[in-house]
């Protein structure tokens, strides 16, 4: 008979536990109904914080969250569960339905703690929990107004979240803190101390020790009243308060059916996460595992794996949780771990405070300074991920203050070498050391092929840097060699030819290289040579390294014949180009089809053509779309508010102008752009390496996106952007994408690998924190001011013209081999030795 | 000409048509056709033109250059790699190209009708 599983509850949580179910119950016979309370599948709560800004539900969403193809599992959003009736097993829902289990799951979370002061269910009030509370955050924070205030109740975790997404939203945060430090409960007197000078820095009011707090209506919002334990009262008017001063676990449905909770709220379970009725489990933050409720994913996590041992062997055994804590808010690190406060009776601290650089780092220890117990980091948890797993370990060094001090870039002194196979690597998802070295030995080769057998480094990511580290401790030697003709990276040698100035293949290859190059150095090189200087890419000994495309200036088709794109800037197109486009496709029998990126390719065309089309593409205002090239492809758009009701900025204007901009412009990969008119986004630009999205007041700008195998939506790198400052910041990320790239990476890839990813590259794009800037744009000017079409260079060239030939000495006679047939009235090549198809009959 | 040219010879083009470091293709006068190549240190070779895996003829627009010390020249369309001077095929052995002599005799190319090494896959084609 089949068991029926209903969760309730659908968060990260219960998530995990419907994926580890259904990835482990190939030969058991059940199915699963999850009911979720929120409109929304599972999505990421930890990274609830990257919604603001972008607004964008579906890029939160958990990867197959809807387990859409699998039939065993239901997900039913929007619907909650009113009760539990344990005798005859069955729950019921708001609607009155009521819906059979064997199994009950609960996995109903946690909600936002709101604490009973006077005025804190007035209108203005909010929480922080969940994408529709931050709606009703950001829609009050619009109604305010740039420069008003917000009140954060809470100076946590969680607060400090709270407090970045209404500094993001434009309005002066003010963080008000019972205790007298913020984070209480993961740094200690000093660190917090540290931790608030660097959030003050950043525009935070930061207000401690307040014990009472009394919120008023007013005309526009609220008054705040806080009154420190020294009596002295602040009043703050603000747009509205936020409450995100802890969670408390949500188990009254399991108390309405007399299930045994714990004494400080919680569903009381056993270590396999059993309650008090056999039937029912409980897990995540509404779960008090053996009395214990945890509100982090990574114990939540580990509950949900083992309920479902527990459900499908009977044994599942919970063994304890990580507490550590490492967050990267308004661009202060903080990092927490072990015994961070020193709890353990005769244990003994090293602190280095370091009030210039803005950094404290403390590690506690044994009492006899051998074992580690914990630590503290603030301002900078370089050495957090190597320490972290250490804990109850001997130290790695005699001298700890080694360990913590800053001396070096080379971080602590202690290396992944020193790791136990115990420790944890990746404590989201609880992988070990030795199921990463597993993982190598298994054939794992590099960090994606880690991430997609051990899911290390899948969740967070902050452990990426340390799979890099047991990749290179097990000798599997990460080559950056472009080729065997050169021990250089491509970044190596587009630095190398800039700062040498060499400009040729052989003058390179002799001095940095060996051999005599191949189909991989010589286009790199190319690209790089084009990327430094406006030369023509057929001009001198720069001819012989193209690959064909960028030879022939046309994209080389499987039977040796070309396709031809014009550019059309924004995908606009005027009338009478378009009827030269047909006529040419009509001259010389060309297939034609319009682009995923708004433009027209006309195939079929043999090498001899090639100049005749570009002639008369030419002579009707057009030029080279250098569809062949590693270079700009489109820029993509929609009509904006030139034609479009929703449109807010002239996005056709927007993309002509970064078209027309950046054109030509060789890089390691082909770049795609897009602009949209509105948040509606009918350009696509967030599947765009560099994408512009247009807001009420400005541009919002977002890099890393792709299409492709693996596809990625791109990331904000600033918001609220004028023309001009839009334009000099992709000048910024694309030259520094030029530059630092390796062969063949797209931008995606190439930000992921980027130690410290989007904040570092917004450190070097917004606040030229490498001193490249002016270079940078420097170099992008240059580009402008030479580009020259690629097409009419070579019209006007005999001498390359010349090239445009089918038989040197034949140079009349068309290859006899190029054949074309119909099929289903499309154009087609046959090759050779490939029979035409038979005539149907 | 002051050279003497052998009965099977034909003349290509002369030697400043090629680009070192790329190919021409050139029409024999049966119809078969080959891939001319001018590597940097001033020697011609000739291949097939007939890329044995697209099944196109595009052998002569590819990258030349070397596998392991090993004069290549490279597909545009697959990327594989065939030794200049026996028509292996480097990426896969089931694979070759015939190869013609080819020489320069006062700034003309000549190239030899007649294959010095056949290669099953390609003799279809040339």
């Amino acid at each position: 008979m089949t068991e029926h599983i209903v969760v309730v509850g659908h968060g990260m949580v219960a998530h995990r536990f419907v994926s580890t179910l259904a990835s482990r119950w190939a030969t058991a016979d059940l199915t699963v109904t999850v009911i979720g309370e929120e409109s929304d599948p599972a999505y990421d709560r930890v990274g609830l914080s990257s919604y603001v800004g972008e607004w964008d539900r579906e890029s939160l969403h958990l990867e197959d969250a809807q387990h859409a193809a699998d039939p065993r599992v239901t997900v039913r959003s929007g619907q909650l569960v009113t009760s539990i009736d344990r005798e005859v097993r069955e729950v019921e829902l708001t609607s009155g339905e009521r819906i059979a289990y064997d199994t009950l799951v609960l996995a109903t979370g946690s909600r936002a703690f709101v604490p009973p002061v006077p005025g804190h269910d007035l209108p203005g009030c909010h929480v922080y929990r969940t994408l529709d509370d931050l709606d009703g955050i950001r829609a009050a924070a619009e109604r305010a107004g740039a420069g008003s205030h917000g009140v954060v109740i809470g100076g946590g975790l969680l607060g400090l979240e709270a407090a970045n997404a209404v500094s993001l939203l434009g309005l002066t945060p003010h963080v008000v803190e019972r205790n007298d430090r913020l984070m209480p409960l993961q740094v200690d007197a000093g660190g917090g101390h540290v931790l608030a000078s660097l959030i003050r820095d950043l525009g935070i009011e930061i207000h401690l020790s307040i014990t009472g707090t009394e919120i008023t209506e007013t005309a526009d919002g609220v008054s705040v009243r806080l009154t420190d334990d020294e009596g002295v009262t602040t009043v703050v008017d603000a747009a509205f308060v936020v409450f995100s001063a802890g969670v408390r676990p949500r188990d009254e449905l399991a108390r309405l059916s007399g299930l045994d909770t714990a004494e400080r709220g919680g569903i009381l379970t056993d270590l396999g996460c059993r309650t008090s009725d056999p039937n029912i489990y409980a897990i995540g933050e509404c779960a008090a595992i053996d009395g214990t409720c945890y509100g982090l994913v990574g114990p939540g996590y580990t509950s949900a794996e083992v309920a479902a041992s527990t459900i499908l062997s009977g044994e599942g055994e919970f063994t304890g949780a990580d507490l550590s804590t490492k967050l990267k808010l308004l661009g202060v690190d903080m990092a927490s771990f072990g015994d961070a406060h020193g709890v353990t009776p005769g244990c003994l601290e090293v602190v280095v405070n370091d009030p210039v650089a803005g950094t404290y780092s403390k590690l506690v220890m044994s009492d006899d300074a051998t074992t580690l117990l914990g630590g503290v980091f603030v301002g900078d948890s370089g050495p957090y991920s190597l320490l972290k797993p250490l804990v109850g370990r001997a130290l790695p060094s005699d001298d700890p203050i080694s360990l913590i001090s800053r001396t070096t870039d080379a971080g602590p002194g202690v290396g992944v070498e020193a790791l136990p196979d115990e420790a944890q690597i990746c404590s989201c998802n609880a992988v070990t050391k030795g199921d990463v070295r597993e993982a190598i030995c298994g054939g794992a080769c590099d960090v994606a092929d880690l991430k997609s057998c051990t899911r290390a480094g899948t969740s967070c990511g902050s452990c990426i840097p340390l799979l890099k580290q047991v990749l290179e401790a097990e000798g599997v030697e990460q080559s950056t060699a472009l080729c065997e003709h050169f021990e250089q990276s491509r970044s190596e040698l587009f630095e190398i030819v800039t700062v040498t100035g060499i400009r040729t293949f052989s003058g390179l290859i002799e001095r940095f290289g060996h051999g005599t190059g191949c189909d991989i150095c010589k286009p790199t090189v190319a690209s790089i040579l084009a990327s430094t200087s406006s030369d023509h890419v057929l001009d001198g000994e720069q001819a012989a390294l193209q690959d064909t495309n960028d030879h022939f200036l046309a994209n080389i088709q499987k039977n040796g014949t070309y396709s031809v794109v014009p550019r059309m800037p924004g995908g606009e197109v005027s009338a009478e180009q378009l009827i030269v486009i047909g006529e040419i496709a009509r001259d010389h029998d060309l297939y034609v089809k319009v682009t995923g990126g708004q433009r027209i390719d006309m195939f079929g065309a043999r090498v001899e053509e090639l100049p005749v089309i570009w002639k008369r593409l030419v002579d009707a205002g057009m030029e080279s779309g250098h569809a062949y090239g590693k270079s700009l492809r489109t820029v993509k758009s929609c009509v904006g508010t030139s034609w479009c009701r929703y449109g807010q900025q002239d996005s056709v204007g927007m993309a002509v102008t970064m078209e027309n901009r950046y054109r030509g412009l060789r890089a390691p990969h082909k770049i795609k752009m897009a602009v949209s008119g509105c948040a509606r986004e009918c350009a696509e630009a967030r599947g765009k390496d560099v994408g512009v999205i247009a807001t009420e007041t400005g541009w919002n700008l977002y890099v890393g996106g792709n299409g492709g195998a693996t596809p990625r939506h791109a990331q904000l790198l600033v918001g609220d952007l004028t023309d001009e400052e839009l334009i000099r910041y992709i000048d910024r990320t694309v030259m520094f994408y030029v530059r630092t790239a390796e062969r063949l990476q797209r931008m995606a890839p190439w930000l992921e690998s980027m130690d410290g990813g989007i904040d570092h590259l917004r450190e070097v794009v917004c606040n030229d924190s490498l001193g490249l800037a002016a270079e940078l744009e420097g170099r992008m000017e240059a580009h402008v001011a030479g580009y020259v079409d690629e097409w009419s260079a070579v019209l006007d060239d005999p001498d390359k013209l010349a090239r445009f030939v089918s038989f040197v000495n034949a140079p009349e006679s068309p290859d006899p081999t190029v054949e074309f047939e119909e099929q289903d009235g499309r154009k087609v090549p046959v090759l050779l030795g490939s029979p035409a198809m038979p005539a149907r009959a | 000409m002051t050279a003497t040219l052998s009965p099977t010879e034909i003349v290509v083009c002369s030697l400043d048509r090629l680009i070192p470091g790329r190919g021409v293709a050139a029409l024999l006068p049966d119809g078969r056709q080959i891939a001319v190549y001018l590597l940097d240190d001033g020697s011609v070779h000739a291949l097939c033109n007939i890329d044995p895996i697209a099944r196109a003829a595009v052998m002569s627009r590819g990258l030349v250059g070397d596998r392991g010390g090993v004069p290549v020249a490279i597909s545009p369309i697959g990327k594989q790699a065939y030794a200049l001077d026996d028509g292996r095929g480097i990426d896969d052995e089931a694979y070759g190209l015939s190869v013609f002599p080819a020489r320069v005799v006062d700034g003309t190319v000549l190239v030899s009708t007649q294959p010095a090494i056949r290669h099953q896959t390609s003799r279809t084609a040339a």
